[in-house]
């Protein structure tokens, strides 16, 4: 199962993964429409954390024991089967953020586009490579095998 | 009628009954496990009855896991049954309808049931409990047939108020007659209720606080609520009234056996009762908690599933420990996000308090010290990255290094203690 | 009166219709020149901040950056150009010298682009590189006058004892940056890539951080004027030793290393305390005549037991070419000659431009003149000093080097794009600084991989060239002027560098 890997020694805090992530989870894919047309944009699910020179992008981890599997209580948050990635069925959720109260690393937030749902990193579905792992100029983030 | 046989019967078809389908499932791909409803519906999440109410969800979309999940874990769902009797020795479970069921494992699922006021006038027409799926469909049936233009809550907790924001919804104008201080008394600080209330009242509702009712009347000869009287004397307008003062466990199965019970059925740390090859977990039972010495009925979502699936893992041969119960709840109101866990409203002095507030925009966070670790947590207006500090609750973190940091806007991963981080973040991860 | 500023060099131009104030630049440029307005979500800049590094631009999302060369300046004058007006302004303001980085940038000759390689047709077939194996390995070392061998039973081994020689995969090594001038990832993804290549790199002054002490083998490890970082471990550590006695950028002036950039780790590495200067004196103060040299020439292989060999690094100036001839005769085993062109960290732009003399002369002259002495298998020579292109290289193999070293070209390959600021260490690339938000920018494993493909494109056009003039090893090209054309050249200079004209017959 592929997770990405953060390497926190070549992160720059340049944020390019944010600004990709928010193109890539818009109405129209496309980054100069997203910006300057789609209001609200939506969230990003990777964030940049920063102190001092240290810096580095964190996302959902999609951890084998998730505490926002346990606490969701529509059923919207679930496994997929193939990939093993926890993801969020955006017809199901209802933001009644349990999932914000347990995920320990604070990697979901309220989606600011569409009302009421939790917004997490879904390894981009559908690509084959997740585009901030794909457009990271610096290389620190990698899409890799998970050792267990 | 036979005795039916299956190795696991579940009795309880919510948030605990379920996790157990998939902790037995993890270790037993084959044992026949029964499962068995009071209810009549195939599968809801309870939690959901006042979006019900409130027309936000639908009630084919009430179901937190599908009907192929029953099929795919190879259960046998039995619904609209209550179970009656228990027989511990021989292990055997009588239910309702004169069918009785042996297992090898039980898990007793059964939840809690609302506490029923003892007030004159409350047989009439248009007073309900708010706790079950058929509690919504009534009140909405109801207010389709009547013409509700004010309604009561009794108890302003989270279910009425859960009630309350659904009714909103509705056109209703609402009256919150509360016994304590201020609503939300167990959850919240008297800073986070008076926000909550000042919304509350921006919608039109009126609030009573450390009031009660006393008497609901009906006009004329009809036999439909139409006045509360309150303890104060005050009479108000209420066509429909909607009585939320708290839940019992309902541990009636367990009367007149050898299971130990106290105000649930208390568990050890394997969900496991006092009686081998018994277990209870959820709503009704009593488990150990993270941040006290004795144990507790904390009724969860998050919580139920856990030791759902604790109880089930264990009772297929697993050797799975419930860390404890910590008191958590996250509810939007009045479009305001907030969030509590632990322990939020206490007043002693072997607490340490740091707080922040932004009055403008309703926003306030409180976190609560005790020892240099966090035993709980208000949230209001801003919820962002809340799970990071249920983090360090539940992992008992020593924060002395970054108590200074605590509130910060930008406080996160990077800032917490750096072995608790590299712990945190498994292999495939942060490198850090 | 009133003060003129310096004028502005570039003018960050941002294409408003693609901007996306996504504040990428704002975040990234060490030289703040890009500001965000929060109020107005626009991002503005300051043009007179920036150094044309090319960072922001390389960065942006929608490409809306374009860095331009700024017109608005003073009348065209060929005498007083921009440049010299905004030199005599600064030091109008501050009295000071005025520093730079990187190499000569002034439009001397470049004598490589004045000579031609030959091809062979017709009479001496060419050799096609994909059917027939390419010899590009050299051994850069001293090699003995004749050699004798034992025969016995039909098989033939070597009698003569040959001094240590470094083994080369290809002529290219990388040339001496300082661990203190350049990040310490840049000095591991140097290392590293030497270590895959199978060639060699050189610490510089600035001593090998212990990190960096696996690739030992593939290190050339120097000792200049401030001695910085000698120790036993250390002479042990390399696989060769280089006394620097010059630097092509600024020959007969020492280095220095402002305290701010002397860190923790470069405190360890160099062996100075935190914070204050490193001062490289211009001569080293225990070498002042050739017998001199000599000796510590010695004194180093004593210390090494004669495991390593042993190099002297000499700037290019008017008489290197007896300086050469009296460093081959005191026992070095390669003397490296770094031409006028040569880059560096921080030097007086004064000295930069005008000291020295280019490499294309300075090799050819010494390898004429140490053939002419009977001297020429002394010494392996390396020539170093801006090469740009395989083109480069190959033609100074042909004018005399046994090998070349290239640095800037390795820099340009990390990113380095020439805006001769290095001295501020501010380098957005990561490249020149020891700040560590700035030095994370340099990904080792993305920079092994570019120097890698930049050395093995390099071999490809390499030994196509040599293919096509009919050899198959490198060895037969080295010092064989016949096969260069001088073109646009005045006698003088076809003499000096001992090519014929073009057009000239066999």
């Amino acid at each position: 199962m592929k997770r990405i890997r953060i390497d926190e020694k070549y992160c720059m805090g340049c944020r390019l993964c944010e600004v990709h992530c928010i193109v890539q989870h818009s109405k129209t894919k496309n980054i100069l429409k997203t910006y300057m047309e789609e209001y609200p944009k939506p969230a990003t699910r990777i964030l940049v954390e920063e102190k001092g020179y240290v810096t580095f992008a964190l996302q959902c981890r999609h951890c084998e024991d998730a505490p926002c599997l346990d606490a969701c209580m529509t059923g919207a948050m679930y496994r997929d089967k193939k990939t093993g990635a926890v993801l969020c069925n955006e017809d199901k959720c209802v933001g009644c953020w349990m999932c914000i109260m347990t995920c320990p690393f604070g990697v979901i937030s309220r989606s600011p586009d569409k009302k009421s749902i939790a917004s997490k990193c879904d390894l981009c579905m559908g690509e084959d490579v997740p585009v901030c792992v794909k457009n990271c100029p610096n290389e620190a983030l990698k899409y890799e095998d998970s050792k267990d | 009628m036979k005795t039916l046989k299956t190795e696991y019967l579940i009795t309880g078809n919510s948030s605990a009954g379920v996790a157990c389908i998939e902790g037995i499932r993890e270790i037993d791909k084959a044992g026949n496990i029964t499962v068995v409803s009071d209810e009549n519906i195939f599968n809801y999440s309870r939690p959901l009855i006042s979006y019900l109410l409130g027309n936000r969800v639908k009630k084919k979309n009430m179901f937190f896991r599908s009907r192929n999940f029953y099929d795919e874990n190879k259960v046998n769902l039995v619904l609209d049954n209550k179970a009656k009797k228990l027989d511990v020795k021989r292990k055997i479970v009588y239910f309702a309808n004169s069918q009785s069921i042996k297992f090898d494992k039980l898990l007793i699922a059964t939840g809690g049931s609302p506490i029923i006021p003892e007030i004159k006038g409350s047989q009439l027409n248009g007073v309900f409990t708010f706790t079950t799926f058929n509690d919504a469909v009534a009140i909405k049936d109801y207010i389709k047939k009547h013409t509700v233009k004010h309604a009561v809550v009794i108890g302003g907790g989270l279910i009425g108020l859960k009630a309350v924001e659904a009714l909103v919804e509705l056109g209703i104008k609402i009256s919150i007659i509360e016994l304590a201080d201020r609503i939300l008394s167990t959850t919240f600080d008297t800073k986070a209720s008076g926000i909550i209330q000042n919304a509350l009242k921006k919608t039109g509702c009126n609030i009573f606080t450390k009031n009660t009712v006393v008497e609901i009347l009906s006009e004329d000869k009809e036999n439909k609520a139409k006045l509360v009287t309150l303890k104060t004397r005050e009479k108000i307008q209420a066509d429909l009234v909607i009585t939320a003062i708290g839940v019992r466990p309902n541990i009636q199965l367990v009367n007149n056996t050898s299971i130990v019970t106290h105000r649930g059925i208390l568990v050890d740390e394997t969900m496991q009762t006092n009686v081998k090859d018994i277990y209870a977990a959820g709503d009704v039972c009593e488990a150990d908690t993270l941040l006290d010495e004795d144990k507790k009925n904390i009724p969860i979502w998050p919580n139920a599933f856990k030791q759902g699936r604790i109880a089930g893992e264990n009772m297929a041969g697993g050797n799975a420990v419930y860390t404890g119960s910590v008191a958590m709840n996250s509810v939007e109101l009045c479009g305001i996000p907030t969030i509590s866990i632990g322990k939020t409203s206490l007043e002693q002095d072997k607490y340490e308090i740091l707080e922040m507030r932004k009055k403008e925009e309703s926003v306030y966070k409180k976190i609560v010290l005790e020892n240099n670790h966090i035993v709980g947590c208000i949230f209001v207006g801003n919820i962002e990255r809340a799970g990071i500090y249920t983090g360090l609750i539940m992992n008992k973190i020593d924060i002395s290094s970054i108590k200074d940091r605590l509130l910060e806007n930008d406080f996160g991963v990077l800032a917490l203690p750096e072995k608790y981080r590299k712990h945190l973040v498994g292999d495939v991860g942060l490198e850090v | 009166m009133a003060k003129r500023p310096i004028p502005t060099e570039f003018i960050v131009e941002r294409d408003k219709d693609k901007c996306i104030a996504c504040q990428v630049c704002v975040r990234m440029c060490s030289n703040d020149v890009h500001i965000y307005d929060a109020d107005t979500n626009i991002v503005t800049n300051d043009n007179s901040k920036c150094v044309g590094c090319h960072f922001c631009e390389t960065l942006c999302p929608t490409d809306a950056i374009t860095i331009k060369k700024n017109e608005s300046s003073f009348k065209p004058n060929a005498n007083w150009s921009a440049s010299v007006i905004s030199d005599i302004t600064k030091q109008a303001e501050t009295g000071g010298v005025i520093l730079t980085g990187m190499g000569c940038d002034k439009p001397y000759t470049i004598y490589w682009d004045h000579i031609l390689l030959n091809a062979s047709q017709v009479t001496n077939p060419s050799i096609d590189p994909l059917r027939e194996p390419m010899e590009l390995r050299r051994y850069i070392g001293r090699k003995p006058d004749k050699i004798e061998l034992n025969y016995n039973k039909g098989k033939i081994k070597l009698k003569t004892k040959l001094e240590k020689q470094l083994k080369l995969a290809v002529p290219i090594m990388f040339s001496a940056m300082s661990y203190g001038s350049i990040s310490l990832n840049t000095c591991a993804s140097l290392a590293k890539a030497s270590h895959e290549l199978g060639i060699f790199y050189n610490t510089g002054e600035g001593g090998l951080h212990k990190s960096l002490y696996k690739y030992g083998k593939n290190t050339i490890i120097q000792i200049a004027s401030g001695r910085f970082g000698v120790h036993p471990d250390y002479l042990k550590a390399g696989a060769a030793i280089e006394i620097k006695i010059g630097q092509g950028a600024k020959p007969g002036i020492g280095g220095h290393l402002p305290g701010e950039k002397v860190s923790e780790e470069i405190s360890e590495t160099r062996m100075i305390p935190e914070g204050t200067d490193a001062i490289s004196p211009a001569p080293h103060h225990d070498i002042y005549s050739i017998e001199d040299l000599r000796q510590l020439i010695y004194a180093l292989k004593e210390a090494t037991d004669y495991e390593k060999p042993v190099g002297v690094k000499i700037a290019a100036v008017h008489n290197v070419v007896p300086i050469a001839s009296g460093i081959a005769r005191a026992g070095a085993d390669y003397i490296a000659i770094d031409g006028m062109r040569g880059g560096t960290g921080a030097a007086p732009k004064v000295i930069r431009d005008n000291v020295g003399i280019p490499i294309e002369f300075a090799i050819a002259a010494v390898d004429a003149r140490l053939r002419e002495e009977g001297i020429r298998t002394n010494v392996s020579l390396i020539a170093a000093g801006g090469f740009r292109s395989s083109g480069d290289i190959i033609k100074a193999i042909a004018l005399g080097a046994d090998a070349v070293y290239v640095a800037t070209s390795a820099l340009i390959a990390l990113g380095c794009s020439q805006c001769q600021k290095c001295y501020t260490g501010k380098c957005n690339w990561g490249i020149a600084t020891q700040d560590p938000y700035l030095t994370k920018r340099l990904n080792p494993e993305i920079g092994v991989q570019r120097l890698k493909n930049l050395i093995r494109a390099w071999s490809l056009e390499i030994k196509d060239m040599l293919g096509g003039m009919g050899i198959n090893s490198i060895d037969s090209l080295c010092g064989n002027r016949t096969h260069l054309r001088g073109i646009g050249l005045l006698d003088r200079e076809l003499e000096i560098l001992g090519i014929k004209s073009a057009g000239e017959p066999q």
